[in-house]
Order: C-alpha cells, then sequence, then structure tokens
C-alpha cells in the first residue's frame, strides 16, 4: 500500500507542453509513471511524448479517466489552473508552481476546502511512492520502496531523508512534498494522518522549517494518535527573524515559529527530532530497523 | 516588498482610504516648498517631518549626527527647514536598525492632525494580514493606538481584536461596525470608521498587501478618521500586477550584496558569521547553516544557488560569499536530483580555476547522481578543494576547519 499515487493513479500534466512539463512528464513516464495525458489549452488533439493532449482538464477525466493531476503551470495562470483541476474532478491535484500569489491561494483554499479533492502544494516537489509513480520533481533513482513515510516542506532536504533512510535499507513507502509557500493544501497534520493509517509505513519522517504552526499541530495530534515513531527535523535554527529564508513561508514573525520553538514542542509530543539533518536515516534505523 | 510610509500612504489614498495628508521631499528646501503646498491645500500651520527609512521607531529615534529625532513636530512654517536639515543627511538609528542607523534620504513633510476642537482625540491600531493556520485575511485591532503593539499584546491580550474575513463573501457591514463598536466610537466617528475599514481592506486587496500596520489610526477632535502613519508590504508574486507599485522599490534601503545576488537570480542573506554556504535548494540551505553552527562555525549566509550550478553560476555564487570578509571557509552543499553532480563539480573547478584568488578553504559536498565520479574529478584537480559525499562528512570537515 501506499498514499495518494500508486501505480494505478491515472495521471495527467497541466502544463504539459511546456518545458518544464515537457522535462518533468517525461522522467515521470522514464520511471513508469502511469501518465494518461496532459491539458494545454488550445493544443488539444495533438499527441505529445506518446500521450494524447486535451485543451480542458474536463476532456481529459471524460477521455482517460484520470484522478490524479499534476501542474507545471506559470504562476500567474496556476491557481485557475488547480481550480478547473478540481471543477473537472481530479481527486489529487499535485501543483509544483513556485511565486503564485498569496490572495490567490487564499481563494483557492477556500474553494478546495468544499470540495472533495485533495491540494499537494503548491511550491512543492510533487509526491512519489517508491516503485510505483513519481509525479513530481523528485530524482527516482534515490528511491526504494521500504517502509518510511516521508513528508517535507523542502525539495533538496526530502532528497536528503530519502537518500539517507535509502542508504539506511529502509527504503520508503511515499514521499510527500507539501511545499514551502505561506499557504498550501495538504498540511503537515493532513501528511501525517495518512502515513499513520498506511499499513506498509512503519516509520514517519517530518521535516519542517521556520514559520507558521504546521508542524506543531501535527506533533499535538501525534501526541494523543500517533501509532508509529515519527523522526523529525526543523531546519533554520540558525535563521535571522523578520527574513524571508528561500521559501514565501519560511519566516519568523513570533517566537513560536523558531526552530527551537517548534522542536521543543515535537520533543514533547514524543517526536524523535534530530538536531543534525545527517541524522535522520539513522534515528529512524534505529527506532524501526 | 516593503513600502515607505509615504509610498503606502499613496496607495492608501488611491483606494479611498483617508489619511493625514503630506508631501515627500530631499531637501531643507523642498520641504519648506512641501509645507507651503500643504497649508494651501489643508490649512494646516503646523506640520509633522517624518524621516522615510524602513525601520519602526522613528519618533523615538535618533539622528546620529544631529541629535534631532526622527519624527518633529514643527510649530511654524519658519521651523520647517530648520528640523528638516536635522533630519535629512543623517542616520537615524532607532530600536529597530543596526547601531549604524539608517541614511535618510527622504523626509515626509505631513500636516498637524492634533488639533484641539470639539472632541478628545484618539488613537487606535488596525492591521490587516494573512492568518497563515486558516488561510484567511484578517484584520487586528485595538483600542491601544500608537504604542508597541507587541507590548500591548502582552500586557493586555483582551484589547487585541480580530476579524476574520470569509474568502467566500468578503468583509461584511457586521465586522465593519463590530470593529467601531469595539473601538469605543459612537456617532459620526463610529460611522467614519466603518468606513475606513471598508476602504482598507478594499486597498489590501486591490493591491495585493502582504501587510497593512496602521498605527496609529486617529480619530482627530472633530471626529474623522485618519491614518496618521503607513507600514504597507506588498506580495513580491503579485507585482507583475501592479508594476506601478513595483517602481517603489527603494534598492538604497537593501544590503548592496544582498540586491546584487537579487539580481543576477540569486536567493542570499547576509548573516554574521565566519563560514559561508552555497547550496541547491532552500530547506537544505537552512539545513546546511544549521550544520555550520552545529560542527562549531558560524554560518556567513543563505544561498541557495536554485536547479543551475554551472561553473557561471558557481563563479557568481563565490564571488558574493567572498564579498564579505569575514568568511573563513565555503561549504557547497548539491544535492544532484536531476543535476548531475560531476557537472556541478566541473562547474566548482573552473570557477576556481577562473577566480584565481580564493584564499579560504573550499569543502564540496556532493551527492545524488554521479557522486563518485564528481568525487573523483575534485579530488584529482590538484585544487585546495576537501571533497566529501556524505552530509556527515562535510559537518565533520567544517569542524576541522574551524577549530
Amino acid at each position: 500500500m501506499s498514499v495518494l499515487v500508486n501505480k494505478d493513479s491515472k495521471i495527467i500534466v497541466q502544463g504539459f507542453t511546456g518545458s518544464e512539463g515537457t522535462f518533468h512528464a517525461g522522467q515521470m513516464i522514464d520511471y513508469g509513471t502511469n501518465v494518461v495525458g496532459g491539458v494545454t489549452p488550445g493544443k488539444g488533439g495533438q499527441t505529445h511524448l506518446g500521450k494524447p493532449v486535451f485543451n480542458t482538464v474536463q476532456d481529459a477525466v471524460k477521455e482517460t479517466g484520470a484522478d490524479v493531476s499534476i501542474l507545471f503551470v506559470p504562476p500567474a495562470f496556476a491557481a485557475d489552473a488547480i481550480l478547473e483541476a478540481a471543477d473537472g474532478g481530479i481527486k489529487v491535484i499535485i501543483c509544483i508552481t513556485e511565486g503564485i500569489p498569496v490572495a490567490d491561494m487564499v481563494g483557492v483554499k477556500h474553494y478546495i476546502d468544499q470540495r472533495d479533492c485533495t491540494l499537494i502544494g503548491p511550491n512543492c516537489p510533487g509526491v512519489m511512492t517508491a516503485g510505483e509513480a513519481k509525479v513530481g520533481i523528485m530524482p527516482g533513482f534515490i528511491f526504494k520502496p521500504g517502509t518510511v513515510g516521508i513528508i517535507s516542506k523542502s525539495g533538496t532536504l526530502t532528497y536528503e531523508a530519502v537518500d539517507q533512510c535509502t542508504k539506511a535499507g529502509l527504503g520508503q513507502t511515499t514521499a510527500i512534498g507539501i511545499g514551502g509557500d505561506p499557504i498550501i493544501g495538504t498540511t503537515t497534520l493532513d501528511a501525517v494522518k495518512l502515513l499513520m493509517a498506511d499499513d506498509d509505513t512503519k516509520g514517519i519522517v517530518m521535516i519542517g522549517e521556520i514559520g507558521g504552526d504546521l508542524e506543531v499541530n501535527a506533533a499535538r495530534w501525534i501526541k494523543e494518535h500517533g501509532t508509529k515513531p515519527v523522526v523529525g527535523f526543523i531546519a533554520g535554527v540558525t535563521a535571522p527573524k523578520g527574513r524571508t529564508m528561500g521559501h514565501a513561508g519560511a519566516i519568523v514573525s513570533g517566537e513560536d515559529e523558531t526552530a527551537e520553538a517548534k522542536k521543543r514542542v515535537m520533543r514533547e509530543c514524543g517526536i524523535h527530532v534530530v538536531d543534525s539533518p545527517a541524522h535522520i536515516g539513522s534515528k529512524m534505523a534505529e527506532l524501526i530497523g | 516588498m516593503n513600502l515607505h510610509e509615504y509610498q503606502g500612504k499613496t496607495i492608501l489614498k488611491s483606494f479611498g482610504v483617508s489619511i493625514q495628508e503630506g508631501l515627500v521631499a530631499d531637501s531643507a528646501e523642498s520641504a519648506y516648498e512641501a509645507a507651503l503646498h500643504l497649508t494651501e491645500k489643508t490649512g494646516t500651520e503646523w506640520f509633522v517631518l517624518k524621516a522615510q527609512i524602513h525601520a519602526g521607531g522613528r519618533g523615538k529615534g535618533i539622528v546620529t549626527e544631529t541629535g534631532s529625532h526622527g519624527v518633529v513636530l514643527a510649530k511654524g512654517i519658519d521651523k520647517v527647514k530648520d528640523v528638516a536639515s536635522g533630519i535629512l543627511g543623517g542616520h537615524l538609528v532607532t530600536a529597530q536598525t543596526s547601531a549604524q542607523g539608517k541614511l535618510v534620504n527622504k523626509v515626509l513633510v505631513a500636516q498637524d492632525v492634533y488639533y484641539p476642537g470639539e472632541s478628545e482625540i484618539e488613537e487606535f491600531y488596525v492591521s490587516v494580514l494573512l492568518d497563515r493556520s486558516s488561510g484567511k485575511n484578517i484584520i487586528m485591532y485595538s483600542p491601544e493606538g500608537g504604542m508597541d503593539i507587541e507590548a500591548v499584546a502582552e500586557n493586555t491580550p483582551d484589547l487585541i481584536y480580530t476579524e476574520t474575513i470569509d474568502p467566500g463573501v468578503g468583509l461584511q457591514a457586521f465586522q465593519a461596525r463590530r470593529i467601531a463598536f469595539n473601538l469605543g466610537l459612537t456617532g459620526m466617528a463610529y460611522k467614519q470608521m466603518s468606513k475606513f475599514i471598508f476602504k482598507l481592506y478594499d486597498a489590501y486587496v486591490g493591491c495585493d498587501a502582504s501587510m497593512f500596520e496602521i498605527n496609529p489610526v486617529l480619530k482627530t477632535s472633530d471626529n474623522k478618521i485618519i491614518a496618521v502613519d503607513s507600514k504597507v508590504s506588498l506580495d513580491e508574486n503579485a507585482l507583475y500586477r501592479h508594476p506601478d507599485y513595483a517602481d517603489m522599490r527603494d534598492k538604497s534601503e537593501e544590503d548592496p550584496t544582498e540586491l546584487e545576488a537579487d539580481e543576477i537570480g540569486l536567493s542570499y542573506v547576509n548573516l554574521d558569521g565566519n563560514v559561508g554556504c552555497m547550496v541547491n535548494g532552500a530547506g537544505l540551505a537552512m539545513a546546511t547553516m544549521d550544520i555550520i553552527k552545529l560542527s562549531g562555525g558560524e554560518p556567513a549566509n543563505f544561498l541557495d544557488v536554485g536547479g543551475t550550478a554551472d561553473a557561471a553560476r558557481v563563479e557568481q555564487a563565490f564571488r558574493i560569499i567572498l564579498k564579505d570578509k569575514a568568511v573563513k571557509a565555503i561549504l557547497v552543499n548539491i544535492f544532484g536530483g536531476i543535476v548531475r553532480c560531476d557537472r556541478v563539480a566541473q562547474g566548482v573547478v573552473d570557477a576556481y580555476k577562473n577566480m584565481g584568488n580564493i584564499d579560504v578553504p573550499i569543502i564540496v559536498r556532493l551527492q545524488g547522481t554521479n557522486a563518485t565520479e564528481a568525487k573523483k574529478l575534485i579530488d584529482e584537480s590538484g585544487l585546495e578543494v576537501t571533497s566529501v559525499i556524505l552530509l556527515q562528512e562535510a559537518a565533520d570537515a567544517v569542524a576541522a576547519v574551524v577549530a
């Protein structure tokens, strides 16, 4: 088992024929992901990377039965593309795009919350179920099917955790890149709940960073309901207050948003917090190896 | 993107928010002219001169060169030139600036709004911002205006109120009424406040702001409601919708090295430490800074080189990092996913050779696609570069260098 995406997922790519979409869709297909087509308005009827192109998500869903969509759409058009996916009946919408205006995301979150679908991202590396489906930009070769579920706000830091779990002989079920923006669809807590309910996942790696309260909310839930060991890491102990550190959401606006404050709550809630990101894999191996 | 008070007020006014009127000036002479115009326009005979810098606490702040405060009341047109001279061109040190302070290039000459009249003058606090937990905008407000809101939150948290705006229907009239009542207003002032809140929220949405802080919002002695100060930040990701606001960016307020990095597309933040770093990805970049600290060093910067790390890019990043003379070592930490590590390694070697005079030790950690080939390439280059693959090895190498 796994969460969100697997080998049977029917995946469409929005922004399919653009340079980003073309490159990453190609990589996804090479990994063996079940990409069933793509959407680029005005290019419906064409074939791209051997898959059909549709004008609208609605057409794509009707023709292919797609249930997952990944978006490589420029920031100015991304909010609209997410809404189109939700309206078109897509169940899991994964938005890679970085730089969407916050005001657009306020509207998107409101819309998505009222519908039966899940948004991952934006500004995220996507979702990857080891050996089954790569729906994002994560490098496939570092994954190995196994027992660790990974949740992270960051791209390369996710790869770091994935790689360490592979080298520790544990492998992964699903890695979920939830994204580094101030407003995201699936929160740390949402992702934790999914992985806690997944039988194949034996341990969870939860990687966060400064800013917001997502990790703290997840930690409090884990304290009450957690059934598996969780290894945690929070990036940004050395980040200065009030400065945005790369990710739009990585900014300390109050005392409880610092890395130290988050780590303290996570430890109080029974999460195995490592201070060095080099120890994520070894700590997990110690717990479930 | 942070704006100056006068720029924020320009935007507020364009959306119909009533503000304390003023004109910006960059010399004592133009400040005098501005004051003359202001008297013509508003009838004011006293003027408030306010230093325009990106930092709070200006009123209590001191201009190093002259001893003047950053906000000064000129009681008459004949005082304006002297007051302006005391502020302009000096360095204003406030609780929010460094000890060197900030150079004041502009002063806002504003009308006096604290004139006596039929009712008591009152100051309120109003801000509009995103509540990240709910993904909704909120209006935060308090009857305790004109002072440090963090102190109010600390001492009298029950005097801070919030209204959450439903994204589906927007700000509602009952919410604006509730705000006005909670601020203790009645009659004309109550009506004016309701109107003020509506216009303010319109402006927040209309200009794609990420934060409005109006402290104080003033009830004048003749029951007008006006914004006396404005702290406005705009969402940089939305500036493509507002090219005229993009021009409001004041580059003189930014760290020169950060500005240079920004212009070549590097995400860079200057810090006080002794070990520089260059990383791909924001999360890993922060984690790398933390590793430097755990290894006994202090990070000198945050630097995300992004998805491409070829020779040209690596060289640009090295040059930026080395502008900081406190840097005693550089840690390059790249996790090559889509990027091939051997290409990055070649980039490091080429950049090193091009620059010729790098006299600090460099530790390169390349992991991911072709990591082994990358290590070999660097080891055989004959350069003073330590090459490692595992993150822990990188941490150990940093510890060895800073010891």
